[in-house]
């Protein structure tokens, strides 16, 4: 254990505009929320003698909010209380699945959705559900607050948009317009429990009665240094018969959004062939 | 200073407020029955409960349980009077080399205490996060779901 | 009375409540932390050593080689390692200069600040390209080469099994300190002798000025056998150098990527056999990767030798083994010591040679299983406690092994199956203590105390590392004795109090030590029967025998030898002979699920039966099969330490993934007991049995469930994906 705890300075602000105004005077300060991210490098040594902005004593960025359209989390709820919450479990059943495969019991306790997002790993395992349900997250910072996108809040491997200063203060979730037909999360992992994804898929899909695709999202982490929404294999596939070709068509349009790499866990080409598998499977309705 | 509640005394921290819940704890406080074993959140030797839920505190600052119960393996049971939970374990053979015990029994205790289903699956859900090398978790579980029958 | 129950592990109640003192939870009046300075490059010849000027140097200690007073060298079976690098280095992550320092965060930040330049030299990766070898072997039966001319059939295959980390939960910890002219040195370690013989030739000191004390050890897997060798010198020079206590705790990602892991090995197979199938020559060749230096290399290439042939009769027999350098950590034991490797590939080698011949491998390996009465590649004739038969039997019983081959092969041919499902089987021996003249050389001592006031106490060096060493001990003794169990302590393997009963390794724990300890107890009770008119009855008799025995003495010790029994013979140079004194049998079926979509191997159940020759402790000996199937399991299915440039890239728990919860499945544990005439109670060995089969049975199952075979571990989903191609 290389971290020394006498060399860090410990900013704790008391509520988000706390949190914010000293944000912005000393911006290079580490957030640090549950922690199960930070802490790990910090035990490394990697981040002896910086300045931490601890945001555990928010309490306005700890509730959910269930209005009229949709959910607002605020960005320190932790995983273990999205799981619990009736509406989420209702609503947005794929992030509830995705929060109980992260990590396991210990780190669902601390870590938290806003923490998540902010660590902008490739492999976070909420992000896939969190782009199918074309979430919002709301930021607030020295230029006020602003609402982005989740398909524009990833730059990067570990890199969001968020501008120096700026702080997740909640993801909003918006309700559907309709009710999809179907939707499927699946995550493939290192082993069965306490696993970093391999690959990730989030699906949604919403089939009219004479089995015209109305409309379809699609979403796979761990395949890109963000997470990637299939634009291509959507578009193709929005409007047209549901049937084998149409599949196997959408299937090859699956490299056009995703670029997946040899590393320590996986390869590409399992990567591949895997999410390709679980993407035909999904639209075939043989996949929960 | 930060003051804290351990296993229902109330304790106050002098040191470095981004000291490790776990140095604190077996340092500060001479609680050394949680371990460390990789301090990256993956092995769970070092789970206490915060507030009831179990929780890795390799990763926590310790500024961050300000106010806040912590119960570790010393709240649990003595030698000479094991708690049932224990007992089990002793009876069914769940610890062998015991470097993952403690959190495996906080983590175990947790569950039962919230009234956590005690079929084979549940547990082994609730146990993920604690890695044992030796048993192979078969022992565990059965010590686990003895306690959590013998609790109803 | 005893042996048999499941007396509950004594050491349970303390460690169940977080009072079991490991290393670390020791309080060390004044104690420093030291860290370790390690090579950035896989060979090289050590050009500079800076010491960055702008750190206060005042206030650690800093060592290096010059600094050892003795021998540069950790002494094991060569002394080629040294315990600090002089000069040159021959792979990544070996030692060079040590620092102490109060603060642990302080001395770790020394640490960045020491600049070693190197001048790199060329480094050999590749264990197929070393032309270094530090041992080889050759056993030979018969004439191999007759033997294939007059056989219906040849199967050729290779196999190779990869390197495996021991991830006890507890990394290597040790402590050292001066203490009245005497060096001690305590800490989380299996042998205590081990590290007592190398402290003598670093320190100059002999063995009454150096006292190695074990701790509460959690876990060691033959990952604590030597290493802690290595920990115990640095945290000595340290601690003599600094004038206090010091002591070494290594993180997780440096235990895993600088200390010794599994051999990894290649073993390649040619098998001639008859029409039926019945064998007629075995012909293997085995190359081992020892990394860079020779550590335990010879022993476990020993033993993997020895095993490769697998459990099985065939006249004509030629096994030609070798162990090569690499510029890698060194390798060293691990559970199985080179067994798991070759009996992975021997018995994995029957599915190709059933396709072959078209017949089923469990058939063919009942047509040529060791039975009471065989002879063994090295020409030793088993005479007794040959239990593999009916461990096979139990297993395919139990696990409906034969149904579920038909019933899944059936399954498999259905496209609409959302998975493929399989069912495998692996056999094996395992022999029990060291090898050959091993037992001889080591030359055991154990014994039993008797103190005036009445205590018993059980004196052997052997080590409670979780397996359950010390309830054996008291079981054994008291069994030996007739009085209850509870009677018994065990003395602390501390080598000023306990004689060299030898390392807590080889299987030999219970079989040869516990054997030991009946005998010493049994010389006790000849002392009570003599002296006192008989075994005392109560506690209060015994008090009073006691005192009637040891008279003005304070205690009085009854230790004895190892004997080698007379009529086991080996040869060392030929490698002929009784290899082992016994070994002990195990067979493992696994039964899978693979998914078609992910490729994700699901165990659904493990069906084991092994031949212990008697379960002093039934739930203790369980303990055993289930976690050393499951460490196998790991191996077969989830772990593998990956190498880039010479080091493990992946020594994290996160990216190094061993067995959760949710990834074992329910464990049938059958126990078969052919005693052993010669084994306390006919115990024969159990801690690393268990490691030897799931690699292969899981191999078998996959084979089943797609149709092809892969000849490697771990079995996973990328490898499974590979295999499909079309």
């Amino acid at each position: 254990m290389r971290g020394d705890a006498k060399s860090m300075t410990v900013l704790s602000p008391r509520s988000g505009a706390e949190a914010l105004k000293t944000y912005a005077k000393l911006p290079t300060a580490l957030p640090i929320a549950g922690g199960t991210d930070l802490m790990v490098g910090w035990n490394l040594g990697q981040l002896n003698g910086r300045a931490v902005l601890d945001l555990s004593r928010v309490r306005e960025w700890k509730k959910i909010s269930v209005v009229s359209d949709g959910v607002d989390l605020g960005s320190l709820v932790t995983h273990t209380a999205i799981q619990a919450h009736p509406v989420l479990r209702k609503r947005f059943p794929l992030l509830v699945a995705a929060c109980a495969t992260v990590g396991a019991a210990q780190i669902q306790n601390r870590g938290t959705i806003g923490g998540n997002v902010a660590n902008a790993s490739p492999a976070g395992d909420t992000f896939p559900a969190l782009a199918v349900y074309e979430a919002v997250v709301r930021v607030n910072g020295p230029g006020g607050r602003r609402a982005i996108p989740f398909s524009e809040v990833f730059a990067g491997v570990k890199k969001t948009t968020l501008k120096p200063g700026e702080l997740i203060e909640a993801i909003f979730l918006p309700f559907p317009d309709k009710t999809p037909t179907r939707g499927v999360f699946r995550k493939v992992g290192t082993r069965a429990a306490q696993a970093i994804s391999k690959t990730m898929f989030a699906g949604l899909i919403w089939t009219a009665k004479n089995g015209e695709l109305e409309d379809v999202r699609l979403a796979f982490g761990s395949l890109a240094p963000t997470v990637k929404r299939l634009y291509a294999a959507e578009a193709f596939l929005k409007g047209r018969r549901v049937n084998d070709v149409s599949i196997a068509a959408a299937a090859e349009l699956l490299t056009n959004d995703v670029s997946p790499i040899d590393d320590i866990r996986s390869t590409r080409e399992y990567r591949l062939v895997v999410s390709r598998n679980l993407l035909i499977a999904f639209l075939k309705g043989e996949v929960k | 200073m930060i003051k804290l509640t351990v296993n229902g005394r109330k304790k106050t921290f002098g040191g470095a407020p981004f000291t490790r819940l776990i140095d604190a704890l077996r340092e500060d406080f001479a609680l050394t029955g949680t371990k460390e074993g990789c301090g990256e959140g993956e092995c769970g030797a070092c789970t206490v409960l915060l507030d009831g839920e179990p929780v890795n505190s390799c990763l926590i600052p310790v500024c961050q349980a300000e106010g806040r119960k912590v119960e570790t393996i010393e709240s649990m049971g003595s030698p000479e009077k094991l708690s049932k939970l224990q007992a089990g374990f002793l009876a069914c053979g769940g610890a062998q080399c015991g470097i993952c015990t403690p959190g495996m029994l906080m983590t175990a205790s947790a569950h039962i205490r919230t009234n956590g289903k005690c079929d084979d699956k549940s547990i082994r859900t609730a146990l993920s996060g604690n890695l044992c090398r030796c048993t192979g978790y078969q022992d565990i579980v059965k010590s686990v779901i003895k306690a959590a029958k013998d609790k109803r | 009375m005893s042996v048999g129950k499941n007396e509950p592990r004594r050491d349970g109640p303390a460690k169940l409540t977080g009072r079991a003192l490991y290393l670390d939870d020791v309080e060390i009046p004044g104690c420093w932390h030291g860290v370790t300075v390690r090579s950035s490059v896989a060979h090289g010849r050590i050009k500079s050593i800076t010491y960055d000027p702008a750190f206060d140097w005042a206030s650690c200690v800093v060592v290096t080689a010059k600094d050892i007073p003795g021998k540069n060298v950790v002494a094991l079976i060569e002394p080629d390692q040294p315990l600090l690098a002089d000069g040159i280095v021959r792979h990544r992550e070996e030692a060079v200069v040590l620092i102490a320092h109060r603060e642990r965060a302080t001395a770790y930040e020394a640490a960045k600040r020491v600049k070693i330049e190197y001048e790199p030299l060329p480094p050999i990766f590749d264990m197929g390209k070393s032309d270094k070898i530090f041992k080889s072997y050759m056993i030979s039966r018969g004439d191999v080469d007759a033997g294939f001319a007059a056989a219906h059939i040849v199967v050729e295959g290779e196999y190779s099994t990869p390197s495996q980390e021991q991830a006890y939960i507890e990394n290597n910890a040790i402590a050292a300190y001066e203490e009245d002219g005497i060096l001690v040195i305590t800490g989380s370690l299996q042998c205590p002798y081990y590290v007592l013989k190398a402290m003598k030739q670093i320190f100059n000191r002999d063995e009454t000025k150096i006292r190695i004390i074990q701790t509460v050890t959690g876990g060691g897997f033959g990952g604590k056998e030597e290493y802690p060798s290595m920990i115990a010198g640095h945290a000595a020079l340290l601690s003599l150098k600094a004038g206090r206590p010091v002591k070494i705790v290594y993180d997780r990602h440096e235990d895993m990527a600088a200390t010794t892991k599994r051999h990894p090995a290649v073993m390649r197979h040619r098998t001639g056999l008859t029409k039926d199938g019945k064998l007629v020559a075995q012909d293997i060749e085995v190359i081992m990767d020892g990394g860079a230096y020779a550590t335990l290399s010879a022993v476990v290439l020993s033993r993997g030798t020895l095993h490769a042939a697998g459990p099985y009769e065939c006249p004509n027999v030629r096994v030609r083994s070798k162990v090569v350098m690499t510029h890698t950590p060194p390798n060293g034991a691990f559970r199985g010591f080179g067994a798991p490797q070759t009996l992975f590939a021997v018995e994995l080698h029957w599915e190709k040679i059933a396709d072959a011949l078209k017949i089923d491998s469990l058939t063919l390996r009942r047509r040529n299983i060791f039975k009471l009465g065989s002879t063994t590649a090295t020409g030793q004739k088993l005479l007794e406690s040959v239990g593999v038969e009916e461990c096979l039997q139990k297993a395919v019983k139990n696990s409906k092994y034969e149904a579920k081959r038909i019933e899944y092969s059936r399954w498999n041919k259905n496209a609409k199956n959302k998975t493929w499902k399989g069912i495998g089987l692996a056999v094996c021996h395992h022999g029990a203590g060291f090898t050959g003249s091993g037992e001889v050389y080591l030359a055991s001592r154990a014994g039993i105390a008797l103190t005036r006031d009445g205590q018993l106490i059980v004196l052997a060096a052997s080590t409670e590392i979780g397996q359950g060493t010390n309830t054996m001990f008291a079981q054994v003794a008291s069994d030996a004795l007739g009085v209850p169990a509870s009677w018994f302590s065990v003395e602390t393997p501390d080598t000023h109090k306990v004689p060299d009963s030898g390392p807590t390794v080889a299987s030999r724990t219970c079989m040869v030590v516990g054997g030991l300890v009946s005998r010493a107890t049994k010389d006790l009770k000849a002392a009570f029967e003599a002296e006192y008119g008989r075994v005392p009855k109560t506690s209060a008799d015994l008090k009073k025998a006691a005192a009637a025995l040891c008279k003005d003495a304070a205690a009085r010790r009854f230790e004895v030898q190892y004997e080698k029994p007379p009529d086991v013979t080996w040869n060392d140079a030929s490698y002929q002979g009784d290899a082992y004194g016994v070994y002990s049998y195990a067979a493992l079926v696994a039964d899978l699920e693979i998914d078609k979509l992910t490729y994700e191997v699901r165990l659904n159940k493990v069906t084991t039966a092994q031949d212990i020759g008697k379960a002093i402790n039934p739930l203790l000996a369980e303990g055993q099969i289930i976690g050393g199937s499951t460490q196998g399991l790991g191996w077969a299915l989830l772990e593998e330490p990956i190498f880039k440039d010479g080091v493990m890239i992946n020594a994290q728990l996160t990216n190094y993934v061993i067995p959760t919860s949710l990834d074992t499945p329910p464990f049938d544990v059958i126990l078969v007991e052919k005693p052993y005439s010669r084994g306390p109670f006919g115990a024969k060995g159990v801690g690393e049995l268990p490691m030897d089969i799931p690699g292969p049975a899981v191999a078998a199952a996959v084979k089943h469930a797609i149709g092809r075979m892969i000849p490697t571990l771990p079995q996973t989903p990328e490898r499974i994906a590979k295999a499909l191609k079309p």
